[in-house]
């Protein structure tokens, strides 16, 4: 298929799209935001459920212990910001007010990794699956595209228990859209079969790592692509059965190198079945200003990126 | 409850914060004690709770913000009936249920608390739940002086005012003293009460001591529509044990055997007057 005729939506605008389709078949869903309901799409949700849309102002702080309460009294929040602020600057509520009592809060993260784009540095945040993962009994989810995006939230929803889904604000293809596909917290895809290599990827990368895959495949290497929408728990029986195929991992995620997938990845490969592995992402150095499509070229998160990195590796 | 009654009630509870701190060779008695007459005015008083059914749908609602003054709320709960007094020595120990700081899943607590400025949140978040469907239950947090020199305070108390939450009521145990020193010598807030009324809530001044003022504000506070009301106890910490009151050194520090017996008999001797009160 031409890259222009692919359909292409960025995942904060599946997010925004589900809360309001889900809103009828979860009445006690409410969606916080801290004045950002425009960018992170929970607009969408606000101009069809005003009464249940509580913008907390520019106060990540206390809208995360608001949600805390919230959940106390019976209805599930949707917390909304950017990456930056919901796991960054509010991490310590997420985790006190949040994850200690274990509370049925979801936190909804857009604008995460460098797709964020011209606003630079300060806003891309690499380092949110990292923060999150390590918060006992959070779950953390990192869509690839619409369809997963919507799954996603549907499965947070129904999920009892503290939750944090990360979503994008460029446009991505939308690769799951096929008869059969299947969504469940905690489970990885197989997307691409393969023998040689193992590339596991997550988010956007997903698209990246199935480009690499089709440009190896032109020279005779045959990569396996896996999915993990869920950081956390880790689906590891997917990836030690593909490692024990391939023998060798490359992990691609749009985030630090140091505490996310590939970090997940290796402590499950290092406990169960050691192999080498290579980590394609932000390689402990802050992003830029510039579009989502050059800064993914010039971090090598591109599916010529980590096409390079898999040959580098092999 | 006659003021007598709540005056006995109270030492009880000064008499669980210092066993347990005591038996926990840590924690926090200074402002435990200064906050114990609001703890018990709020479990025998104010509160419509249940200790048979601490989960009660339509019960109010309490969060201890500062949190580390657990071994009062703890010491409240116990004497109310939510789990045996006799637990209290237990505080902080290696698998035990009373958690250094207040944790959910301890029988009466509504929250976990204790990092500082985010039990106010939680507590608005209740009362905003409560607002949009309806329901008649309060909701009560209780601030340290010094706690409220956290950021997030603001911006709950931002929230409440704007959201007009007049189901709920916010409480500063205003005892002047946090672990560096007078709060007007670390980073003083004062004025507290121009600052809370500053945030759109209605603004109370009371004697953190005596009962009939707690009644007092408790009651005004119930009958403020369109804004939430902060009430400004004004305390002394370590009321009641001679040598804890009005000292900083026992923000957070457990007395030893010889301290606990000088601190006992202060409470014996306050229970005595209290039973010679009565008879007359």
């Amino acid at each position: 298929m031409a890259e222009n005729t692919v359909k292409k939506i960025a995942t904060r605008e599946s997010y925004g799209n589900s809360l309001k389709e889900l809103a009828e078949e979860f009445p006690n869903l409410v969606v916080l935001d801290a004045d950002l309901a425009a960018a992170t799409k929970t607009g969408i949700f606000r101009k069809a459920y005003p009464d249940r849309h509580i913008d907390c102002g520019i106060a990540e702080e206390n809208m995360m212990g608001v949600a805390a309460g919230l959940s106390l009294v019976g209805k599930i929040p949707f917390v909304s910001s950017f990456a930056m602020f919901a796991a960054g600057r509010a991490f310590e509520q997420v985790r006190n007010s949040i994850g200690y009592p274990h509370l049925n809060v979801k936190i909804g993260a857009t604008h995460a990794g460098i797709t964020v784009g011209e606003d630079g540095a300060t806003h891309q945040c690499n380092e949110d699956i990292a923060l999150m993962r390590t918060i006992p009994g959070m779950v953390v989810m990192c869509p690839s595209d619409d369809v997963e995006a919507r799954a996603a939230v549907r499965a947070a929803l129904e999920y009892e228990g503290p939750v944090y889904i990360r979503f994008g604000r460029a446009a991505v293809p939308v690769i799951n859209d096929h008869p059969g596909y299947h969504f469940e917290i905690g489970k990885g895809t197989v997307v691409r079969e393969g023998k040689d290599v193992t590339i596991v990827a997550t988010g956007i990368c997903v698209d990246s790592a199935l480009g690499a895959a089709k440009m190896l495949e032109e020279e005779g290497i045959s990569a396996e692509v896996v999915n993990i929408c869920t950081i956390k728990p880790l689906d590891e029986e997917i990836i030690l059965n593909s490692a024990k195929k391939t023998g060798k991992v490359v992990t691609v995620e749009e985030h630090s190198v140091i505490g996310g997938l590939g970090s997940a990845v290796c402590d499950c490969l290092c406990a169960h079945y050691p192999v080498p592995v290579k980590k394609v992402g932000m390689q402990d150095v802050f992003g830029e200003s510039g579009s989502a499509a050059a800064l993914v070229e010039k971090y090598g998160l591109d599916a010529k990126g980590v096409y390079k990195s898999v040959k580098e590796f092999l | 409850m006659k003021n007598l009654e709540l005056q006995k009630r109270a030492n009880d509870v000064r008499k669980g914060i210092v066993t347990a701190v005591h038996g926990a060779k840590a924690g926090h008695p200074g402002g435990s004690l200064s906050a114990a007459d609001i703890f018990t005015f709020l479990y025998f008083e104010e509160m419509n709770i249940d200790p048979q059914n601490p989960d009660m749908e339509e019960r109010d609602r309490f969060v201890l913000s500062k949190g580390h003054t657990a071994p009062g709320l703890y010491s409240a709960l116990a004497y109310r009936g939510y789990f045996p007094v006799e637990d209290l020595p237990t505080l902080r120990h290696l698998g035990s249920y009373l958690q250094g700081h207040p944790c959910i899943h301890i029988p009466g607590v509504d929250m976990s608390s204790g990092s500082l400025g985010q039990g106010i949140s939680a507590a608005v978040g209740m009362a905003l739940g409560a607002k949009m469907e309806n329901r008649d239950f309060r909701v009560y947090t209780l601030l340290g002086d010094g706690e409220i020199e956290e950021g997030q305070v603001w911006e709950a108390a931002m929230f409440a005012g704007f959201r007009k939450l007049d189901n709920l009521c916010v409480m500063v145990d205003n005892n002047n003293l946090q672990i560096d020193g007078p709060i007007d010598q670390v980073c003083s807030p004062y004025p507290i009460d121009k600052k809370f009324e500053a945030f759109n809530f209605h603004v109370i001044n009371a004697d953190a001591h005596d009962f009939d003022a707690i009644r007092a504000a408790f009651k005004e506070a119930r009958e403020t529509k369109g804004m939430p009301t902060c009430i400004v106890f004004h305390s002394l910490k370590g009321k009641g044990v001679s040598f804890m009151e009005n000292s900083v050194d026992w923000h957070g520090k457990a007395p030893n055997d010889e301290e606990y017996a000088v601190a006992m008999a202060d409470l014996d001797k306050i229970e005595k007057e209290l039973e010679k009160a009565g008879e007359q």
